[in-house]
C-alpha cells in the first residue's frame, strides 16, 4: 500500500474530509427514512413519535397508486425493449469495423450530451403533432432512447474485455453465427448485459424532466407526481415514497455491484 | 460457407454480408435515436430562426438586448462555476481516500458513493427541502447546540440550490476520477520517494499529473450537467434563482413561446458541445464513457 508515501498525520485530515463528504452524499439520502415513520405532519428529526400513518396515506391513495404502477410499466417496458436494442448495437459496434466507428459511438452517448430540458420540449413538440403525448408507448420510447447510452456503455465494457476467438472458433467449426453469438458469446457478457439492463430500469423509474413534458393526468409517473406534490407542499407522503425510492436505490447499487464483482475475479 | 470461403471473390462476399448484418444490428439504437433526439431538437434549431415562415434572428437579439437575459446567463455560469470548483476540491480527497483504502473498505466508500448516484433526483431534492427549512433538521441541531439563535435561510435561495447541486455533482466527480486513480501504478509514486522526493512532492509532480485525464473528464462532465441543471434551482432556488433550463419551460409552459425557448436551448447546447469539445482536445476524455457505473 501507501504507507510509505502518506504520512499518518495527512493521512488522516484526508480521513476526515473525505468521511464528512462521503456524509454530506449519505446522511440525506438516509435520513428520509425516518422521518417517513413520523407521527406528525412536522418533520422532525428525531421523530416523537413512530407511526405508519404516511405509508396507509400512500397506499390508500389511488393517484400514487397509479403513478406507481405506470411508472413501473414504462420502466419494465423500456428495459424489455432498450437492453435487445442497446445489445445489438454493442455488438455491431464492437465487431462492425466501420469508417464511422468512432463518431457513431459518441452519437450514442448524445441523450447524455444534449441538455435534458432542451431533449424534452423537443420530444413534447414533435409527439404533439404526432398525438404521443400521455400515452404509454411515447414515454417508452422515450425513455428508452435516455437509456441507450447506459446499456451501450456498459455491454461495450464487457465485449472489450471478452475475447472474440471463442465465438469464431464455434463458427469455424460450423455452428451458424445466431447460434455461437447466442450460445458462445452472450452467456459470458450476461453479467455486463443484465448490469446495462438494471441501468435502464433505474433510469426510467427516475426521470423527471421528460416525463414532466409527455406526461400527465392518468398517464403522470411517480417522478411526475412527486413533481406536483413537492411544489404544492412538503408533506411527509413524500417521505413514505421516497424511503420505498431509497430501498430501491440501495438494491440497485448493491445488484450492480454484484454483476460486477465475478468479472473482476476474471 | 466453407467452399465460398476458397476464392477471394466469395470471401469478399461473405465479408460484405456479414458488414451489412452488423450494420443492421446497430440500425436500431440510431433509428430510435434519430427519432427521438435528432429530429426534434433539429426542429427545434429550425424554430428558433423562422417566426411565422419568415427567417428571423429576433429571439437570438434579445438574449443580447434584455437586460433579464443576461441576468439568466450570468446566475446560470456563477453556478455552474462555482458547483464545478467545489466538487472538485470535495470530491478529489474522496476519489483519492477510496483509491488508497484496502479493496474492501474501498468498496464500502464506493458503494456509499453509488448509493446517492442512484437515488431518484426528486427524493434528494425533497430531502434537502426537509433538511434545510426555516424549522428543518439543520437549523434545528444548530439551535439545540446553541451555534446560532435564530434560523439560518439555508433554502430557497442561492446557497441551497449550491448545496443540492452539489450533492448531485459530487459522485459524477468522484467515479471517473476513482476510475482513473485505481489504475495509476503505484510504483511511481514509490519511486519518487525512494529518489528523495517528499510525499508532497510526490504528490504534486507524480501522483497528481498522472490523475489528470480523469480529472478532465469528471469535470466536464459536472460542469456542463450543471449548465442544464431545472430541478434542483426549481425547488431549491425558492425563485430567486433563475437558469436557463428554467427560462426554457418557462417560456414553452407559460408563454407557449416555442422560438423563445428553442432559441435558448439552442445556445445551451452549443455552449455545452463547444466546451466538451475544447475539453477533448486538451485532455483524452475516453474515461467519459465510463461514467454510469460500468
Amino acid at each position: 500500500m501507501t504507507e510509505d508515501f502518506v504520512p499518518a498525520r495527512s493521512r488522516l485530515w484526508l480521513y476526515a474530509l473525505s468521511g464528512l463528504v462521503i456524509a454530506f452524499l449519505v446522511v440525506p439520502v438516509l435520513i428520509v427514512i425516518p422521518l417517513s415513520f413520523s407521527s406528525s405532519t412536522l418533520l422532525e428529526f428525531p421523530p416523537r413519535a413512530y407511526s405508519l400513518r404516511w405509508y396507509t396515506a400512500l397506499f390508500g391513495s389511488i393517484e400514487w397508486r397509479d403513478a406507481a404502477w405506470m411508472s413501473l410499466k414504462v420502466a419494465v417496458l423500456t428495459t424489455i425493449v432498450a437492453t435487445p436494442v442497446g445489445t445489438a448495437a454493442a455488438y455491431g459496434l464492437h465487431l462492425g469495423g466501420f469508417r464511422a466507428t468512432g463518431i457513431l459511438r459518441m452519437l450514442i452517448l448524445a441523450p447524455l450530451l444534449v441538455p435534458v430540458i432542451l431533449t424534452a420540449v423537443g420530444i413534447f413538440y414533435v409527439y404533439a403533432l404526432l398525438g404521443l403525448n400521455n400515452t404509454l408507448i411515447g414515454l417508452v420510447l422515450a425513455h428508452t432512447m435516455l437509456a441507450l447510452p447506459f446499456v451501450v456503455v456498459s455491454i461495450s465494457a464487457g465485449l472489450r474485455s471478452y475475447d472474440m476467438a471463442q465465438e469464431r472458433v464455434a463458427r469455424s467449426l460450423g455452428a451458424p453465427w445466431l447460434r455461437a453469438c447466442w450460445s458462445i458469446t452472450l452467456p459470458q457478457i450476461r453479467l455486463p448485459v443484465l448490469s446495462g439492463a438494471l441501468l435502464a430500469f433505474i433510469s426510467s423509474f427516475d426521470e423527471v424532466i421528460v416525463s414532466f413534458f409527455i406526461s400527465g393526468g392518468e398517464y403522470s409517473t411517480l417522478p411526475r407526481r412527486m413533481f406536483n406534490a413537492l411544489r404544492d407542499q412538503i408533506e411527509p407522503t413524500i417521505a413514505a415514497i421516497s424511503t420505498i425510492l431509497v430501498v430501491l436505490s440501495v438494491a440497485t447499487v448493491a445488484a450492480l455491484e454484484m454483476t460486477r464483482r465475478p468479472a473482476r475475479r476474471d | 460457407m466453407i467452399s465460398a470461403g476458397l476464392n477471394a471473390a466469395g470471401i469478399r462476399a461473405d465479408e460484405l454480408r456479414e458488414r451489412s448484418i452488423l450494420a443492421g444490428l446497430t440500425s436500431p439504437s440510431f433509428v430510435i435515436l434519430g427519432l427521438l433526439l435528432f429530429i426534434p431538437v433539429g426542429w427545434l434549431f429550425w424554430l428558433s430562426f423562422i417566426e411565422q415562415d419568415v427567417f428571423t434572428l429576433e429571439n437570438y437579439a434579445r438574449m443580447v438586448t434584455e437586460p433579464a437575459y443576461r441576468s439568466i446567463f450570468m446566475t446560470t455560469f456563477q453556478l455552474s462555476v462555482l458547483v464545478t470548483v467545489l466538487s472538485v476540491l470535495l470530491g478529489y480527497p474522496v476519489a483519492y481516500m477510496i483509491a488508497m483504502l484496502p479493496p474492501r473498505a474501498a468498496s464500502i466508500c464506493l458503494t456509499l458513493v453509488l448509493i446517492p448516484f442512484w437515488t431518484a433526483l426528486l427524493v434528494r431534492t425533497y430531502a434537502w427541502l426537509v433538511l434545510l427549512q426555516r424549522r428543518g433538521v439543520v437549523n434545528t441541531l444548530l439551535m439545540d447546540w446553541g451555534i446560532i439563535e435564530e434560523p439560518l435561510q439555508l433554502v430557497h435561495n442561492f446557497t441551497g440550490t449550491v448545496i443540492g447541486m452539489l450533492h448531485i455533482m459530487i459522485p459524477f466527480l468522484v467515479l471517473p476520477l476513482y476510475a482513473n486513480m485505481r489504475a495509476i501504478d503505484r510504483d511511481y509514486t514509490r519511486a519518487a520517494a525512494s529518489l528523495g522526493a517528499s510525499p508532497p512532492t510526490a504528490f504534486w509532480k507524480v501522483y497528481l499529473p498522472l490523475s489528470i485525464p480523469g480529472l478532465a473528464a469528471g469535470t466536464v462532465m459536472v460542469f456542463i450537467i450543471c449548465l442544464g441543471f431545472y430541478i434542483t434551482p426549481q425547488f431549491l432556488g425558492g425563485g430567486r434563482v433563475t437558469t436557463l433550463s428554467m427560462k426554457i419551460q418557462q417560456n414553452v409552459a407559460t408563454y407557449f413561446n416555442w422560438g423563445a425557448a428553442s432559441s435558448l436551448g439552442v445556445v445551451l447546447f452549443v455552449v455545452t458541445i463547444l466546451i466538451f469539445w475544447g475539453f477533448s482536445r486538451l485532455f483524452p476524455l475516453r474515461r467519459l464513457t465510463e461514467v454510469g457505473g460500468s
